[in-house]
């Protein structure tokens, strides 16, 4: 195949973070603040990804900020003519922060919401008083009329308040809404049996999204990513492996996902040693599962093949076993019954407290 | 609301969209929160005349003479690309 330059990449600028989310995207072992490229490290690699072909890009995290030299590493962003969103709980953020923010030229927001009381949000999050602190944040974000995304992670305990989530949504100004179901990887993984939703809370929250959509036309745009375990099909992860778009993890290894340092066979190179551009045309762990000439079967003679590329190949490790299987969501899996007996297990008690996320030690 | 764009409203960019050049692939795009949009020929010329000050029923009417065609007809197809921006909250509008 002829492979495409990047359009999108993420920076998990540091696994350090206040909260303690039990289905945490970063993986369970967490990496120190010692490990974490330097500024100008970081600089150049949004160099190299401009170079490249990326024109988004996303400052993630853990919390991006705890580094305090975020408003630096925008500027130097911007420099590069990146557009660049930043991802954040808002902890950490104050309104000096933004200022700087707004002057380093900041194109976008996307604030997270864990759930929509401070009791449920804070138990949620893992962090007293972190929900006060968000709403205070916000409030500020919409003064200055930052463009805003709500990015609502959805699960068992908070997808009942999802009218009172868009509702939110409007009031802090947001233009966008990810409705964005937990996705089992990383520490959801850890706390699956806790988080599933019930089928009946799926089908509601496709009913509730459907009609908001309708009733707020041209004051709220919604992007609805729903539970996938209910689905018939898979999702076309990160639309195609080595695809769209790429991570670079805080130590500056560069992933073709955030999840797949959990197939151990692949290797990763690392963007201190070696050119972003080498590391996304030739590097082996993006050449593996690119395009769809590694299909197996029932993938391979799938008419859907071009649009769900077999869906995450994270998601097959972790419920076949098997990183080239199909992912087992697709009913046509012959591993399909996997994740109808998870679906089963996590449908009969509440799998205990959560494990939150935490750094070992 | 309604996405459909009466002839004197004056569209624009809000703040976090913007045109810009993708010197990797050529050609022009729309940067808009975590999306970008790669523009034909007519969604290029469309969005350059976006400016907050020229109405839809002017912008139409300019495109009908740059490109000689009924304005009926590129009413359509103006109406059609700017409410599907207005959709995604990523084109907003002065009365």
């Amino acid at each position: 195949m002829t492979v495409p330059p990047p359009i999108a990449m993420l920076a998990e600028l540091t696994h350090r973070c206040p909260l303690a989310c039990p289905y945490c995207s970063n993986p369970q072992d967490l990496l120190g603040r010692e490990a974490e490229m330097t500024t100008g490290e970081w600089a150049d690699a949004f160099h190299q990804a401009a170079e490249l072909g990326v024109l988004q890009l996303h400052l993630s995290g853990g919390e991006p900020a705890a580094r305090p030299d975020l408003a630096e590493l925008t500027a130097a962003a911007q420099g590069c003519g990146l557009y660049t969103n930043l991802i954040t709980s808002g902890i950490g953020l104050t309104p000096r922060r933004l200022d700087a923010l707004e002057a380093a030229g900041l194109d976008h927001i996307q604030l997270s919401l864990q759930g929509t009381s401070a009791g449920l949000a804070d138990w949620i999050g893992g962090y007293k008083g972190g929900f006060d602190r968000k709403m205070k944040i916000a409030a500020e974000i919409k003064t200055r009329g930052i463009p805003l995304t709500l990015n609502a992670v959805m699960h068992r305990h908070n997808l009942d308040d999802l009218e009172r989530t868009i509702e939110m949504a409007v009031e802090m100004g947001a233009r966008r809404l990810e409705v964005a179901s937990v996705q089992f990887h990383g520490w959801a993984s850890r706390n699956r049996a806790q988080l599933l939703p019930t089928r009946a809370q799926t089908e509601a929250a496709k009913r509730i999204v459907a009609e908001a959509e309708q009733r707020l036309r041209g004051v709220l745009a919604f992007d609805f990513v729903p539970p996938d375990y209910y689905a018939d099909y898979p999702k076309a992860c990160m639309g195609g492996w080595g695809t769209a778009g790429l991570n670079i993890a805080p130590d500056g290894t560069v992933l073709p996902c955030h999840a797949a340092q959990t197939i151990p066979h692949l290797d990763f190179d690392n963007v201190r040693s070696k050119p972003l551009a080498a590391i996304w045309y030739e590097g082996a762990a993006f050449n593996s599962y690119r395009g769809t000439d590694w299909l197996p079967q029932p993938c391979r003679s799938c008419d859907r093949k071009e649009s769900d590329f077999g869906g995450c190949r994270c998601q097959a490790l972790a419920l076949a076993g098997d990183a080239g299987a199909a992912d087992p969501v697709c009913r046509k899996s012959p591993r399909h019954q996997a994740v109808l007996d998870l679906l089963e297990a996590g449908s009969t008690g509440d799998g205990g407290g959560f494990v939150y996320r935490r750094a070992a030690g | 609301m309604k996405l459909a764009l009466a002839p004197s409203d004056r569209p624009f960019l809000p703040r976090g969209v913007r045109l810009a050049a993708d010197k990797v692939r050529g050609g022009t795009v729309l940067l808009c929160p975590e999306k970008a949009i790669a523009l034909d020929a007519i969604g290029e010329a469309i969005l350059s005349r976006v400016d907050g000050s020229t109405s839809f029923k002017e912008i139409v009417a300019a495109l009908a003479v740059a490109y000689d065609a009924p304005a009926e007809q590129i009413a359509g197809d103006v109406q059609r690309f700017l409410a599907g921006l207005r959709a995604r909250m990523y084109l907003a509008v002065r009365p």
